[in-house]
């Protein structure tokens, strides 16, 4: 492969791709009348449709082109990320999807302030949100950006532009109806995609995965099949494995999935559609890693893009050709695409649903004028992405999806549990503890050693280890006990009874 | 407290007994894993047989396992509480 050579392949697969997403945008169009198919697409989705879309939500290109270049790379040690990123949803199952549902609307916001005082609640979780989908947004415009630049040889702001404006379109006009089928698409393609490949493959190894391990370690050496240096301290693996595994359950752009269906059931058996997806295709990414190293080798992968991003699309072309490569390139466009707009919904939801609506217009606002300011939002935070895209050009994809994670674990997620397990939870509680999360994670991470050392070149960092999870997450459940022990609430010690029974009856049956 | 409250009640303590012994058996065994990545990295490159090692074994379970944990939750919500729980609502409106 070379940089920046058009294939024409990727471009047909491309085009059909936007094209599929437009008709799709047209047909959602004109369901998309009302807030309600706005942001939850008229909790119509099913339990296998929402499962599938939250595949395509999750699995970004930091998944695909990322986990596929670590394992290429570093062997084991890029497998450490694809299981983090799996373990986080049996915690969702349990502890989250099926609350979520029946406490809120639209947002996990309406979750946490729903016996709570809505306007210091709301200003803080939609911070948390927004922060969250900022540094992922900056990963996907930034993976899309060096993604396309690569394969179809258009500038890296040119590209960054085209994947802003086409998910703008989809968003704007179809809303969650779009979004969902564009995420549906995507996952099929995705499994499709990575099956097919891993296929060809094994199909070089009798079809024997341990046939090609036994190989990268004879090119490699044991050390391919081992723990390397990539969790360098006690400290840094734990962490890292905490805001993987919680992050997950504070991600407003699969939270705000689980209102796309009918009911907490749906909900519930949606996320075992999600993981058998989820599984099956970082499964394959143990295949897909290796037989790149083998297939492509190390010195070839390095050759074209440093971090090992292009290991799959090099792995395609090794093994099915130009028509090959040309298709998995298309596929991990559409992976960027169908995550950026899952991110852009939530965004927009926190901004008009929590913020506007409820801090500015006292939560009466009419469902059309919410629904114009949704709008609104959804071109502001498209504008948003494209300028992050390009203002933050050549930054490691994979470390800002970290840090989206972090940020999740440590501000969303501890306010979400404490709101629904503890009685004795106030306004003034959650709100400092969201706000901590999102300060000490964004403090810690300016400190530590890939900011001071790598990016600013100081010769010390005042914070000694990369990944903040492991101090962020405790004490962000500290603060939010501590401050609401400080400031008792009366009214939402009493709002409890009424979220305990609605957790589980739904909203309906609550008087 | 009526029959049906103290019937959901019931229902709604098995289930949050079941979700955080689910949810604590993933994080000891996931963060057992990292902990076993940090502590003892030769343990984990022991060569089981040519091609795996015990780290890779050890992962790929990890998966199946995580996924058998949603099924053993999803089972038991989809064929007891959610029966419970439609018991209780019944018992309630029957009562008004």
């Amino acid at each position: 492969m070379q940089s920046g050579q058009t294939n024409f392949v990727a471009m047909a697969g491309f085009a059909i791709f936007i094209g599929l997403s437009l008709v799709i945008t047209w047909f959602a169009a004109r369901k998309t009348r009302s807030t309600e198919s706005f942001y939850a697409a008229g909790r119509s989705i099913t339990a296998l449709q929402n499962g599938l879309a939250l595949a395509g939500d999750y699995m970004s290109a930091a998944s695909f082109l990322g986990i596929a270049g670590l394992v290429a790379l570093s062997g084991f040690d890029g497998l450490i990320y694809s299981i983090g990123f799996l373990v986080g949803w049996p915690v969702v199952v349990c502890l989250i999807a099926e609350p979520l549902r029946n406490l809120g609307k639209f947002t996990f916001s309406d979750v946490v302030a729903f016996r709570l005082r809505q306007t210091p609640v709301r200003v803080a979780a939609a911070a948390g949100s927004l922060a969250v989908v900022a540094f992922y947004l900056i990963a996907q415009m930034v993976g899309a950006g060096n993604l396309i630049r690569l394969l179809f040889g258009l500038q890296y702001e040119t590209a960054v532009v085209i994947v802003g404006l086409v998910m703008l379109a989809y968003v704007l006009f179809g809303g969650m109806i779009a979004t969902t089928w564009v995420q549906i698409v995507k996952a099929v393609l995705l499994l499709t995609g990575a099956a097919m490949l891993a296929f060809m493959v094994l199909m070089k190894f009798s079809f024997n995965p341990l046939a090609l391990f036994e190989e990268a370690a004879r090119q490699y050496g044991n050390g391919v099949l081992a723990p390397g240096g990539f969790v360098a301290g006690k400290v840094e693996g734990v962490s890292l494995g905490l805001a993987l595994m919680f992050g997950t359950a504070g991600l407003p752009h699969i939270l705000m999935r689980f209102y796309t269906v009918p009911d907490a059931r749906t909900a519930r058996v949606s996320v075992a559609y999600a993981t058998a997806a989820i599984g099956i295709f970082y499964l394959f990414t143990f295949i897909l890693g290796f037989g790149a190293m083998v297939l492509v080798g190390q010195p070839a992968i390095r050759a074209i893009d440093a971090g090992g991003n292009m290991a799959a699309p090099l792995l395609a072309e090794a093994v099915g050709g130009q028509a090959f490569l040309g298709f998995i390139s298309a596929v991990a466009f559409a992976t960027i695409l169908a995550v950026v707009a899952g991110l852009t919904l939530a965004g927009a939801a926190a901004l008009s649903h929590d913020i506007y609506v409820h801090v500015f217009r006292g939560g009466r606002a009419s469902e059309k004028e919410e629904l114009k300011v949704a709008r609104g939002a959804t071109i502001a935070l498209a504008l948003l992405a494209i300028f992050l895209g390009i203002a933050f050009k050549g930054q490691n994809v994979a470390y800002m999806v970290g840090l989206a994670f972090a940020i999740a674990a440590s501000a969303n997620f501890p306010a979400l549990v404490m709101s629904m397990f503890w009685r004795g939870f106030t306004t003034r509680g959650a709100q400092a503890s969201i706000l901590f999360g999102t300060v000490s994670t964004l403090l810690l991470i300016y400190l530590s050693p890939t900011i001071q050392i790598d990016m600013l070149k100081h010769p010390a960092a005042i914070f000694p280890y990369k990944n903040p999870g492991l101090f962020t997450i405790p004490m962000s459940f500290i603060v939010g006990i501590f401050v609401s022990l400080l400031t008792p609430e009366p009214a939402a010690q009493e709002g409890f009874t009424r979220l305990e029974h609605q957790i589980h009856v739904g909203e309906e049956e609550a008087v | 407290m009526s029959d049906s409250e103290v019937h959901l009640t019931r229902v709604a303590a098995a289930r949050w007994r079941l979700a955080l012994l689910l949810t604590a058996a993933m994080t000891v065994i996931y963060v057992g894993f990292i902990l076993l990545i940090a502590f003892n990295k030769p343990l984990l490159g022991t060569v089981l047989m040519p091609g795996l090692s015990l780290g890779i074994l050890l992962g790929m379970l990890i998966i199946i396992i995580a996924w058998v944990l949603i099924m053993v939750y999803v089972r038991w919500t989809n064929t007891h509480y959610d029966h419970r729980v439609a018991d209780a609502r019944r018992t309630r409106q029957e009562g008004r």
